[in-house]
C-alpha cells in the first residue's frame, strides 16, 4: 500500500517537474507575440487606437491591456485576423476610435502650403518632404492615409483623398435557382 | 499521346479539350487590306508594363512609323502612328480591359495620302550582335502579337546563359481564330526570316515552329519557304496535335520538349523563348523591312458576322469599321468577344480599337451565348480536375476564393492557373470557375500590395522612431553635461583660469 502510494507520489513529481520544464521551455515569448500581432496591423501608424502607432499598439495587445478592437484602418477583417490569431473570439470594431475608411493619401495644395515644416513633424513615417519656408510635398507612396498631419496645418491646405488601387474582378455573383411558383 | 513527327517526339500535356474548330468559315477568302478609316484610336499603352511619355503635339502631321511615344526602357514600347494625318489629341477611349474600363488613345485623324517615313532596316542584321537586333525590335514598337503583348525586347534581352532551341507557336488552339494561321499560309518568308532574326537575337541554335496537325496548307508553305530560307538549317516545322489549349506558352512548351516549365520560373530557365509567328513576322518587318509595327492580321468571324474574313487592319482601327467591311453583323448577333469563345473578352462596344493583341474579333448569336445558368453547389465530380492543363486542383481553388481564404488559395498555385476556361467548359454545377480565379488573384495581388505598404510604412516608422530616440538621447546627455558644469563651478573657474593662462603663454 505504502509502496504503490509511495511510486505513485513518485511518478507525479517527475512528471510535474517535466512538465514545469517544458512549459518553461516552450513558453510564448512575449517579444515575439508582439511580432505576430503587429505583422496583422496595418502599419498606418494613426495612433487611432490611443497608442502612438501600431507596435505600441501590439504591446498593449499583447499585455491584455488593449483590446482587438480598437484599429479602424484594419477594419472587421484586422479585428478577426487578429482573434484569429489570438483564439479570442471576434467583435465589432469600437465606434469610439473611428470608423473604417477605403486607403486614404494625403495631398498638398502646394499653392496655399507656407513651409512651415508642421506636418513634416507630425508624420510618423517621414513621408512629407520639404523645408522652413519652402513648398512640403507628399511621397504618395509612403504615405499611409493616417491624417496626422491635418490638424497641425496652420493654413489648412493638406486634404485627404482615396488612394488609387488596381481594380478587381467583380466577385461572381450566385444566379438564384429558378423555383416554381407555388 | 505521343507521335513522332519529323524525328521530333512529341510528348503532350494533361487534360484540355477536343473542339470544333470552325477556322474554315475565315479561310475561305484571303485577307483583305482594311480600309484606312478617318479617325484611327492609337492607344498609348498597348503592351504589358508602363506607358511612354507623348513625343508628339496635338495639332502636329505625323507620318505613318512615326513613333508617338518615347521608350525609356525595353518594358515601354513605343507606340506608331498607323498612317499619317493629323494628331487631334489625347482622348479617354474604350478599352477592352479591364472590361468596362477606358484608356487613353491618341486620336488620329487621317489625310488620306498615307505617306511613309523613310524605312530604317538594320543593314547586314545576319551579322549584328543580338543588342543591336533587340534595340531594332524595341524601336519598331514589337509586343507579343499573340494576345498578350508582352514586350519582345524585354523577353529577348537578358543573360540567360544556354539559349538554345526558340519556339514559335503557330499552335493557334482556340475555335474560330484564323489569323495566325492565314499569316503563315500568305507571308511563310516572312516567318522564316523572322525566326531566324530572332534566333540571332538570343543566339539560338535551333527553332521550332508549331503548327497544328490540321493546317495542311500552313505546313507545305512554311516547309517551301524554309528551303528556300533556311540555309543554315536550324529551323524545324513541328505538327502537333490540336487539342485546346496547346498554344499556351507552358502547354506548347511541355509538348515539344516534355519539360514543365517550373511554377515560379520562365521558359529561359529550360533554355527556352517562345514567340509567336506574327511576332516573327512582325520582327522581320522590322529589321529587314525597316517597318515598325502599324498593322496586325484580325481575323472578323463568328455566326454573328455576314461575311467572316480576316483583315490586315491598322492598329488603332475601330471594331465597327471591320465589322462593316465584312458585311456587317447578322440580326441575331448579340455577343461580341475580342479573342477567341474561350478565352476571349465581352466587350461592351464596338468602339474599342484593334491593339498590337488582337486577334479575333468573334460576333457570336443568341444560341452559342451560354445562358446564365443557375450556379448550383459543386458536387465534387473533379471533371476540372481531369481537364486543367496546369494540373491544378480547379474545385479546392474554387472553394478557397469563394471562402475568401485567399492564401490557401496562393498555396495550390492559383497563380499557375492560365484561365483557358476548361474547368469552366465541363462544370456539370454551371460554376463560372474562372471569374471565380480572376477575382481570387486579384483579391490576392491586393492583399500583397497592401503588405508591401505595410512593410515599408513599419520600416519608416521603426527608421524614424530610432532618429528621434537618438536625437532625444543626444539631448539628454548635452543637458546632463551642463548641469554637471554647473554643480561644479569651481571646475568651471579653474577652467577659465587655464584657457587665459594659456592664452597669456601665446601673446608673450
Amino acid at each position: 500500500m505504502l509502496a504503490a502510494i509511495l511510486t505513485l507520489a513518485a511518478m507525479v513529481a517527475v512528471i510535474g517537474l517535466v512538465l514545469l520544464w517544458l512549459g518553461r521551455r516552450f513558453m510564448p515569448d512575449e517579444e515575439s507575440l508582439v511580432e505576430q500581432i503587429n505583422a496583422r496591423l496595418p502599419q498606418t501608424q494613426c495612433a487611432q487606437c490611443g497608442y502612438p502607432g501600431c507596435r505600441p499598439y501590439a504591446e498593449a495587445i499583447a499585455s491584455g491591456e488593449a483590446d482587438i478592437n480598437q484599429c479602424p484602418p484594419g477594419g472587421d477583417e484586422g479585428v478577426r485576423d487578429l482573434a484569429d490569431l489570438l483564439g479570442v473570439e471576434p467583435k465589432p470594431l469600437d465606434e469610439r476610435c473611428g470608423e473604417h475608411k477605403p486607403p486614404l493619401v494625403a495631398i498638398i495644395d502646394e499653392d496655399r502650403c507656407i513651409g512651415c515644416t508642421l506636418c513634416i513633424q507630425a508624420c510618423p513615417v517621414d513621408a512629407i518632404i520639404g523645408a522652413a519656408r519652402q513648398m512640403h510635398t507628399v511621397l504618395l507612396d509612403e504615405c499611409t492615409g493616417c491624417e496626422l498631419c491635418l490638424p497641425p496645418c496652420p493654413v489648412d491646405c493638406i486634404d485627404l483623398v482615396e488612394r488609387e488601387r488596381p481594380t478587381v474582378w467583380p466577385r461572381p455573383e450566385r444566379i438564384a435557382i429558378r423555383v416554381r411558383a407555388a | 499521346m505521343s507521335t513522332s513527327t519529323s524525328g521530333l517526339r512529341l510528348h503532350g500535356f494533361p487534360g484540355g479539350l477536343k473542339m470544333r474548330h470552325h477556322k474554315q468559315v475565315s479561310c475561305r477568302q484571303p485577307p483583305a487590306v482594311a480600309e484606312i478609316p478617318k479617325r484611327l484610336y492609337i492607344p498609348i499603352g498597348q503592351h504589358q508594363g508602363e506607358v511612354g511619355t507623348l513625343r508628339v503635339e496635338p495639332g502636329e502631321r505625323v507620318l505613318r512609323g512615326q513613333a508617338l511615344t518615347a521608350s525609356e526602357d525595353d518594358f515601354v514600347v513605343p507606340a506608331h502612328a498607323s498612317t499619317s494625318g493629323k494628331v487631334a489629341g489625347v482622348v479617354e477611349w474604350p478599352a477592352s480591359w479591364p472590361p468596362g474600363s477606358s484608356r487613353r488613345c491618341i486620336e488620329l485623324i487621317s489625310d488620306g495620302c498615307d505617306e511613309s517615313i523613310e524605312p530604317q532596316p538594320l543593314p547586314d542584321w545576319q551579322s549584328r550582335d543580338s543588342e543591336a537586333i533587340i534595340n531594332h525590335l524595341r524601336a519598331g514598337g514589337l509586343a507579343g502579337l499573340g494576345g498578350a503583348m508582352f514586350p519582345t525586347a524585354a523577353k529577348l534581352r537578358g543573360d540567360w546563359g544556354g539559349l538554345d532551341t526558340l519556339i514559335l507557336n503557330g499552335a493557334e488552339c482556340e475555335p474560330w481564330i484564323s489569323c495566325d494561321e492565314m499569316l503563315m499560309r500568305i507571308r511563310p518568308e516572312a516567318i522564316i526570316n523572322g525566326a531566324r532574326i530572332l534566333a540571332r537575337a538570343v543566339s539560338a541554335g535551333r527553332v521550332l515552329i508549331a503548327i497544328e496537325d490540321p493546317m495542311d496548307e500552313v505546313g507545305a508553305a512554311l516547309e517551301s519557304a524554309r528551303r528556300q530560307m533556311d540555309s543554315a538549317n536550324i529551323v524545324r516545322i513541328v505538327r502537333i496535335p490540336a487539342i485546346y489549349p496547346e498554344g499556351g506558352e507552358r502547354q506548347l512548351i511541355q509538348t515539344l520538349t516534355g519539360l514543365e516549365v517550373p511554377h515560379d520560373g520562365l521558359p529561359q530557365d529550360l533554355g527556352l523563348v517562345c514567340h509567336n509567328v506574327a511576332t516573327a513576322a512582325a520582327a522581320f518587318d522590322a529589321v529587314a523591312r525597316g517597318w515598325p509595327l502599324t498593322e496586325r492580321l484580325v481575323t472578323v468571324t463568328g455566326p454573328g458576322i455576314l461575311e467572316p474574313r480576316n483583315f490586315s487592319a491598322r492598329i488603332g482601327t475601330r471594331i465597327a469599321e471591320l465589322v462593316s467591311q465584312a458585311g456587317g453583323y447578322t440580326d441575331q448577333a448579340t455577343r461580341l468577344v475580342l479573342g477567341g469563345p474561350m478565352s476571349g473578352i465581352a466587350l461592351p462596344s464596338d468602339d474599342i480599337p484593334i491593339t498590337k493583341g488582337s486577334n479575333c474579333i468573334l460576333a457570336l448569336e443568341a444560341d452559342q451565348v451560354s445562358r446564365p445558368h443557375p450556379t448550383l453547389p459543386c458536387i465534387n465530380c473533379t471533371e476540372c480536375v481531369r481537364v486543367c492543363p496546369a494540373g491544378l486542383l480547379p474545385q479546392l481553388l474554387f472553394k478557397a476564393v469563394a471562402a475568401d481564404h485567399e492564401d490557401e488559395a496562393a498555396e495550390l498555385n492559383l497563380f499557375d492557373c492560365i484561365e483557358c476556361g476548361c474547368c469552366a467548359q465541363v462544370c456539370p454545377s454551371h460554376i463560372p470557375l474562372v471569374d471565380w480565379y480572376r477575382h481570387g488573384k486579384d483579391r490576392l495581388r491586393l492583399k500583397r500590395l497592401d503588405q508591401r505598404r505595410a512593410a515599408l510604412a513599419k520600416r519608416r516608422f521603426e527608421a524614424r522612431q530610432s532618429r528621434l530616440e537618438k536625437a532625444e538621447a543626444e539631448r539628454q546627455a548635452r543637458r546632463e553635461r551642463r548641469r554637471q558644469k554647473l554643480a561644479a563651478p569651481d571646475q568651471a573657474k579653474s577652467e577659465i583660469q587655464a584657457a587665459i593662462e594659456r592664452a597669456r603663454g601665446k601673446k608673450d
